[in-house]
């Protein structure tokens, strides 16, 4: 049982940046696009979190990690809606973008050494009750908060898409943005809104991932997550119940890397290392693209 | 039940770039009244109605509600002023259901329950029967219609707008229609149905309004036009042009089987089955007409018969040279972005290997411009800068260059103008009469029976030859063999 | 045919703009980020780093012969793989682990095969360079034709594994012999493509690189295989219509070229420039060919020119950065900014063009 607590925390550790960013790229996805700029997000949140730490401290960090995603999401929305430019293309670059910049800026603002700065981090907050559940308890509810967060909006999602207008709008922009349009729906406002908040949620990952896991910032750390975050919302088959139970499974594989480094199992690392991009392809593999918004990444309604 | 508004459209005018398409026209909507506007393919019609629902600001113009202008900035503001419109092509979610459909664009919580009870009192409050919870993706077109109609009566539309609802519709099920608006009109609703059919505007509209070339050419009560003023009204050309109502009398006559097909069952695109057992055959130089209703199969018919879909079930025998020209231009026929000597190579791009000579193809392209009269730069101008019109002609002369000896048409003539309308359809006769074995699909019952000397009649996957004449066709389609 | 296909349109559609308007564009792009890029780094750093920034890249002939020229050629053959993909609708943005992948398998060639090869081991290494690319794409071809999954995920991923590949063979199967170091052996001088003196870094690749180009340009434009795979790219529904053009063959085999060249890329890296295998062996050179692919308008002679382009910004930052200490990362972040200018280009320009013809027919 004790071999257990180390894996299931590390898990929902690992989960909780994946499942932000998942969340985020359903809602942009529901509306019917594609967000490859989330990877780009994440680092930039990242990034933003830092900065932001070292100067205001937590609140500062998480704050710049929203607002680096927030940006990122406006020159998406910017290009693929009112330049009507192709948002593959788009994201691709709002990534390259974003790497090519935190980097630069890295060495710029810190040093090219790439020293590990010390950035205060997130603390876990324990929820008394919950967390004397027997087994998952601990892992579970002995988190910091943007866990509770990832876990919150899941419902919160869940209910929107479903029982608000504003969710049953939203869907008709993904599926017929032409039905949307003569049902009186602002389509480039809804597709706006998605894009910018599942950007800002990516940013928010990012912040997590240097917040309440590394305690620093390094280049390059997002590490794919922004596109494993579009094959979990694929495998989730774009409902918010199923994106969580299939950020779970690569939690647990992206998790891998320190179990095994902590177990000391004979298995190669860097062959653990590929384990969740593997597992990305499988997934995309078994999920039947027919459960996807029909109108996803075609915007030429 | 809040009142109709009056609606008067005034000085409109619209400009896509270098296109006019519309030139002050003025449009009085009364309550409790149907009004029929009226023209061909192009006259402006849809653009007009699109002002009228938001979807597209005037260049100039204004549009009075009850008295007080107004500015719709997008259907949103058409809706709260009490107006809706049933477009040609449907604007609905087909992965919704009814429910989720008729409740788009609401505020605040969504109760399933709750729409699910609007659904139904809107529905029998109009006479219109549905179900709230079907898919509907799933259900029949006519029934589809009906969801958009349920859908701005919920919004609370007074003011009805019908973009060629009949269209779309078999002749028994447009006959319901147009009684239910009669009915709509006369419990104090507002009708403007556009529509390009003389015929049916005089029998059900009280006002008739015709556009040509995007300008409003008459306008008065029904009873004070006859069909006689009315098709001159829309076409005053029409007179000077070669009547191609006849049938055609084929001068090569040698019965000599062309194409055969036997027991063939073809499958839709997501694999549903299509055609069932189907058996005929199609001689040289007849013009074999197809008519159905959107979904009944004849689409893969045409394409099996093309060449281009393999069958799931018996067999399929063409001659050598098969061309195909598809309903679907711009998607099927064409790369736009390409010149048009590329497009003609198109044609055989699969069967070429090795080196493309392309003097040649640009030759044998400047050929088919000058002989089937496109009005292009060149053969070096990009397909898009083509009108409609031009542009079909060249996908004609393209398919007819190589003398096939089958030639499959969908839809050749839609969204055309007369004139360009005139002359596709005076190429098929050509080919027909030199030889060749032409099978025609047209969304208009009056085209198919002016061209084809036999007429296929598709229904429910079950392709049967049927008499010559209008009504049995009619019947047919609807499964009343 | 599926919604998969028309997403498949979209891409070739926007390929085939991108191909069709290049140089107007293009040049009023990369002049306006080029010259903006100049005065911000030049405001910011100063006149020292411009200047290292010009003599580390076209100023002195050595840097331009032995670093820009150099670096322009895996540049120019993964940027010729690109623009061939997109070509046919295809979104490869898999160079980079078709490169590593190439690369593992030239030095597998180079090392084992050294004594019993003889003289035939260059050439074997390189062909095998090309074969593990295009088995490489191969993988993300199949399950875009069997699946329909979006290759933009599946060669994203396939990246990643890649490099985590070249991780573990260099400290497992591949280490040099004394295992101290995370590289494999040093390849025998049988196996390394010869330069084109003893005192340039310059070597063969290039005239290689411009071979091909010149092949692929004639094919593409003079051949009916080159014909059917824009028009696949351009419009896969009419080519479908057609009923004789299979659409999931011709991108298949648009996908597996468009890996053997980025392979090869990585394999005359490996024979030409590195002589071994170790992590980081590409800085990027998979990605910064999607700048090169789309800024030549996915024409294969303007991806000569563009190559060469960004070969030059890029030796030229990293010299800015070693003699002045100014991050080279900004050139990733210029390319970027590039590409967004160019897309925005396009995407402005066909607005306008579709406006002034008169918006819809119907």
């Amino acid at each position: 049982m004790t071999g257990l607590d180390p894996l299931l925390a590390a898990t929902v550790r690992t989960t909780t940046p994946l499942l932000l960013a998942a969340l985020g790229e359903l809602v942009t996805e529901r509306a019917g696009v594609i967000n490859i700029g989330l990877e780009g997000a994440i680092i930039g949140g990242a990034f933003a979190a830092t900065v932001g730490a070292t100067h205001f401290g937590i609140a500062g960090g998480y704050a710049g990690g929203l607002l680096a995603g927030a940006g990122v999401g406006a020159l998406l929305a910017l290009f693929v809606l009112f330049v009507r430019a192709d948002q593959i293309i788009t994201g691709t670059a709002i990534t390259l973008l974003a790497f090519g910049t935190t980097g630069a800026l890295y060495h710029a603002v810190y040093g090219a050494g790439g020293v590990a700065l010390s950035i205060p981090t997130s603390a876990a907050l324990r929820i008394p009750a919950l967390a004397a559940i027997p087994v998952v308890g601990p892992a579970l509810f002995d988190q910091p908060a943007a866990t509770y967060l990832a876990y919150v909006l899941v419902g919160v999602l869940w209910w929107h898409f479903h029982r608000t207008h504003a969710g049953l709008d939203l869907r008709a922009v993904g599926e017929s943005p032409r039905a949307a349009r003569a049902a009186g729906v602002r389509v480039t406002r809804v597709r706006a809104l998605a894009i910018v908040f599942g950007s800002m949620l990516g940013g928010l990952a990012g912040a997590v991932l240097v917040l309440a896991q590394a305690g620093t910032f390094a280049e390059g750390m997002s590490a794919g997550r922004g596109f494993i975050a579009i094959a979990i919302v694929a495998l989730g088959r774009w409902n918010p119940l199923g994106v969580a139970v299939a950020a779970v499974v690569f939690g647990v594989a992206t998790a891998m890397q320190y179990v095994v480094q902590a177990l000391g199992w004979p298995i190669r690392y860097e062959l653990v290392l590929m384990l969740p991009y593997v597992l990305t392809l499988l997934a995309l593999v078994l999920s039947p693209r027919s459960a996807a918004p029909a109108m996803l990444a075609r915007l030429d309604q | 039940m809040r009142a109709s508004p009056e609606v008067v459209l005034s000085g409109i005018t619209k400009q896509f770039g270098a296109v006019t398409a519309l030139a002050h026209v003025d449009l009085h909507l009364t309550r409790g009244r149907i009004h029929a506007l009226l023209g061909e393919n192009g006259a402006g019609k849809s653009t007009l109605m699109a002002v009228l629902f938001g979807l597209a600001r005037p260049d100039e113009g204004s549009l009075r509600v009850d008295g007080t202008d107004r500015v719709f900035r997008s259907p949103r503001d058409a809706i709260a002023a009490g107006i809706g419109m049933v477009q040609q092509h449907f604007a609905h979610v087909a992965a919704f259901t009814v429910a989720e459909n008729v409740a788009l664009g609401g505020q605040g919580r969504y109760d399933p329950a709750a729409a699910a009870e609007q659904v139904r009192a809107a529905a029998a409050t109009a006479g219109l029967a549905l179900d709230a919870a079907a898919r509907v993706g799933d259900l029949s077109i006519e029934a589809q219609q009906r969801v958009e109609i349920v859908r701005a009566l919920a919004r609370g539309a007074r003011l009805l707008i019908l973009d060629e609802p009949t269209a779309v519709l078999a002749p028994a099920e447009a006959t319901a229609l147009l009684a239910w608006l009669r009915r709509f009109a006369d419990e104090g609703g507002t009708v403007a149905l556009v529509t390009h059919k003389v015929r049916e505007a005089l029998e059900v509209a009280d006002d008739i309004t015709v556009l040509r070339a995007g300008r409003c050419v008459t306008s008065g009560p029904a009873s004070t036009f006859t069909p006689a003023t009315l098709t001159a009204a829309m076409f005053p050309e029409a007179a000077q042009l070669p009547d191609t109502r006849a049938p055609v009398a084929p001068t090569v006559r040698e019965s000599r089987v062309v194409a055969s097909v036997r027991g063939l069952s073809l499958r839709g695109p997501r694999g549903e089955p299509r055609i069932s057992d189907a058996t005929f055959t199609i001689e040289a130089g007849e013009i074999v007409g197809v008519a159905g209703v959107e979904g009944a199969g004849h689409a893969e018919l045409l394409r099996a018969l093309a060449g281009v879909q393999t069958p799931s079930a018996g067999t399929v025998e063409l001659p050598h040279e098969v061309s195909f020209v598809p309903a679907d231009r711009h998607r099927d026929a064409l790369v736009l972005d390409f010149p048009l000597y590329e497009n003609l190579a198109l044609h055989h791009a699969g069967q070429r290997s090795g080196v493309v000579d392309w003097q040649d193809v640009r030759r044998r392209t400047r050929e088919v411009l000058h002989a089937f009269d496109v009005r292009a730069g060149s053969e070096r101008s990009r397909a898009n800068t083509l009108s409609g019109g031009n542009q079909q002609r060249f996908i004609l002369g393209r398919e007819l260059e190589l003398r096939p000896q089958l030639l499959v048409a969908e839809n050749p003539t839609r969204g055309l103008d007369l004139r360009a309308t005139h002359a596709i359809q005076s190429r098929l006769r050509e080919a027909a009469a030199s030889g060749a074995a032409v099978v025609l699909y047209s969304s208009d019952l009056d085209e198919v029976l002016a061209l084809a000397g036999r007429i296929l009649v598709v229904h429910r996957g079950v392709v049967r030859e049927v008499p010559h004449d209008r009504d049995a066709v009619a019947r047919a389609m609807v499964g009343d063999w | 045919m599926t919604e998969r296909a028309a997403g498949r349109q979209r891409i070739g559609v926007v390929a085939e703009q991108l191909a069709m308007r290049p140089w107007a564009a293009a040049g009023l792009a990369v002049s306006g980020v080029l010259v903006l890029g100049a005065a911000l780094v030049g405001l910011v750093y100063g006149g020292a780093a411009m200047h290292a920034f010009w003599a580390g890249s076209v100023g002195t002939w050595y840097a331009l012969t032995s670093g820009t020229l150099v670096r322009a050629v895996p540049l120019i053959l993964t940027g010729l793989g690109v623009a061939i993909a997109f070509r046919a609708g295809v979104f490869n943005i898999g160079a980079e682990g078709q490169l590593l992948a190439g690369a593992i398998a030239a030095t597998y060639v180079g090392l084992r095969g050294a004594g019993a090869l003889g003289a035939a081991t260059l050439p074997l290494a390189l062909l095998a360079g090309a074969a593990a690319g295009a088995a490489w794409a191969g993988v993300a071809a199949l399950l875009r034709a069997r699946f329909g999954i979006l290759e933009v995920i599946s060669t994203l991923m396939l990246n990643f594994v890649a490099a985590d590949l070249v991780s573990y063979l260099v400290r497992g199967p591949l280490q040099e012999p004394l295992h101290i170091y995370p590289q494999s052996a040093t390849l025998p001088s049988i196996a390394r493509l010869p330069h084109f003196g003893p005192s340039t870094r310059l070597h063969w690749g290039l005239v290689l690189a411009v071979v091909l180009a010149l092949i692929v340009w004639w094919v593409l434009v003079r051949t009916a295989a080159g014909f059917q795979l824009r028009v696949v790219g351009a419009n896969p529904f009419a080519a479908a219509a057609t009923g004789r053009i299979s659409v999931t063959r011709v991108t298949t085999h648009a996908f597996l070229i468009s890996g053997g060249l980025a392979g090869l890329a990585g394999a005359v890296e490996v024979t030409a420039v590195t002589y071994a295998l170790y992590d980081n062996l590409s800085p990027g050179y998979g990605f910064t060919a999607i700048a090169v692919a789309i800024l030549a308008g996915l024409h294969p002679l303007g991806v000569l020119c563009t190559g060469f382009l960004f070969a030059a910004l890029e030796t030229g930052a990293t010299a800015m950065q070693r003699d002045a200490g100014v991050p080279a990362a900004w050139a990733s972040a210029i390319e970027a900014a590039l590409i967004l200018a160019i897309i925005a280009g396009v995407a402005l320009r066909t607005r306008a063009s579709n406006l002034a013809r008169g918006g819809s027919e119907e």
